[in-house]
């Protein structure tokens, strides 16, 4: 039995430390040079921009505020860094996250939807 | 030896109450979606959204074959502790006709991303603490479970804790708006010097629809996930192999709601003697984004 609960408490400890183990830098820096040159298909489309409007306000205002100003401590997306980024760097960001500093992946909506969601910030500035 | 309408109707007096409770959660609350895939043993790399609750009913049925038809009942709360660590309680009951309703249990459960990024195969590291007995809640299949472990009475079967560790290796891809999972599994009773159990799952499933329409639509195709799970037992360290084991294949389906829950369905079909013949199963879960800070000031 207490040969189990060490194991457990071994193991958790192993996940937290392999979790903190990656360097701590600022997502743009991570991004590949191929991903960075991608461009959105759906780019001023005003189908895609509504649709992308919608997927925000389900998913991401929450945290980031309907404004785009941020909410609950979370970041606003009216920022330099966010305005600067290209199609590509964003797309990155919204399949990888930021898991160190709280951004969720959002791999699992398909791609067509996080190009929608980007299309929508881009009309948004 | 009857079954399915008497399990049905004790059923129907205990879920009102649940529903009612749910309703009252659900009152005042926005519109939240999870990005989960549809399925109901299989783990996807998919974590709870950090601050996220997601609160979700499971609930199981199955008639078994010259025994009683029963009804499992499961409520899950997932918090998003971190982007990359969602932890997770389970409280469990089940009905059983010609027997009794009773509570089973409780797990607690943690996931852990070793990896940040987003790789083509993605690992998670899961952990759960159980203590349960007399469980028909199916969550998953290990070791050589099966239809012999329903034959007991409820009050035979309550007194028999299992006080256990399970440990899963979840693999998880996303590609081309697909989700392919498959999760390891190993069981291992702390009390006594019983052998670790294994047990494996494997799913897939996508959207029906890869885009979002402009506008909003509960019917629309986007709001719907379909797949497939397959899920077994493995033996024991003493016999490992698919002898006396039992398997399902379970096609799956999911209703995402707009500004609602969702809701999800599968019939999972036993593959062998050892199995079910049918085990129904449906879900129900809604999300609350940034659950506690709607207790602080200022949220909502």
């Amino acid at each position: 039995m207490r040969k189990a609960i060490g194991l457990i408490f071994l193991l958790l400890g192993g996940a937290a430390l392999l979790a903190g183990a990656e360097v701590n830098q600022d997502w743009l820096k991570r991004v590949p040079p191929q991903e960075r040159a991608r461009t959105n298909p759906y780019t001023s489309q005003a189908d895609a921009i509504a649709a992308g409007g919608r997927l925000f306000a389900d998913r991401c205002a929450r945290c980031h505020g309907a404004d785009l100003e941020g909410a609950h401590g979370k970041p606003g997306l009216k920022t330099d860094v966010v305005r600067g980024a290209t199609d590509g760097e964003l797309f990155w960001l919204l399949r990888n996250g930021d898991l160190r500093h709280g951004m969720p992946s959002w791999s699992g909506l398909p791609e067509p939807e996080r190009w929608e969601i980007i299309a929508f910030l881009k009309s948004s500035r | 030896m009857e079954g399915v309408g008497t399990a049905t109707r004790r059923l129907s007096r205990v879920w009102p109450g649940v529903a009612l409770i749910a309703l009252g959660f659900l009152a005042g609350s926005q519109r939240c979606e999870a990005q989960e895939p549809p399925y109901f043993v299989t783990y996807s790399h998919a974590m709870e959204e950090p601050g996220n609750l997601e609160i979700e009913f499971k609930g199981t049925q199955a008639a078994p074959k010259n025994d009683n038809a029963f009804g499992g009942g499961t409520v899950e709360f997932e918090y998003g502790a971190k982007a990359w660590w969602t932890t997770e309680v389970y409280l469990s009951g089940q009905t059983t006709a010609n027997d009794s309703t009773i509570f089973t249990g409780f797990r607690w459960e943690n996931r852990f991303r070793p990896l940040l990024q987003e790789h083509w195969i993605n690992p998670v590291l899961y952990f759960e603490y159980e203590n349960t007995s007399a469980d028909r809640s199916f969550l998953e299949i290990v070791g050589n479970d099966g239809v012999d472990d329903l034959l007991l009475r409820n009050g035979q079967a309550r007194p028999d804790v299992e006080r256990e560790l399970e440990m899963k290796l979840i693999l998880s891809s996303n590609a081309k708006g697909w989700n392919f999972s498959e999760n390891f599994i190993t069981e291992k009773n702390l009390q006594t010097s019983e052998p670790y159990e294994f047990g494996y799952a494997v799913a897939a499933s996508r959207p029906l629809s890869f885009r979002a329409g402009a506008r909003e639509c509960a019917f629309c195709r986007e709001n719907f996930a379909a797949g497939a799970e397959m899920y077994g037992g493995l033996g024991t360290t003493d016999s490992f192999g698919l002898r006396a084991t039992s398997h399902y294949v379970a096609p799956t389906v999911g209703w995402n709601i707009p500004r609602g829950p969702t809701i999800q369905f599968s019939p999972s079909f036993g593959l062998n003697d050892n199995s079910l013949a049918v085990l129904w199963r449906v879900g129900v879960q809604y999300e609350f984004q940034q659950f506690f800070s709607r207790f602080r000031r200022g949220g909502r």
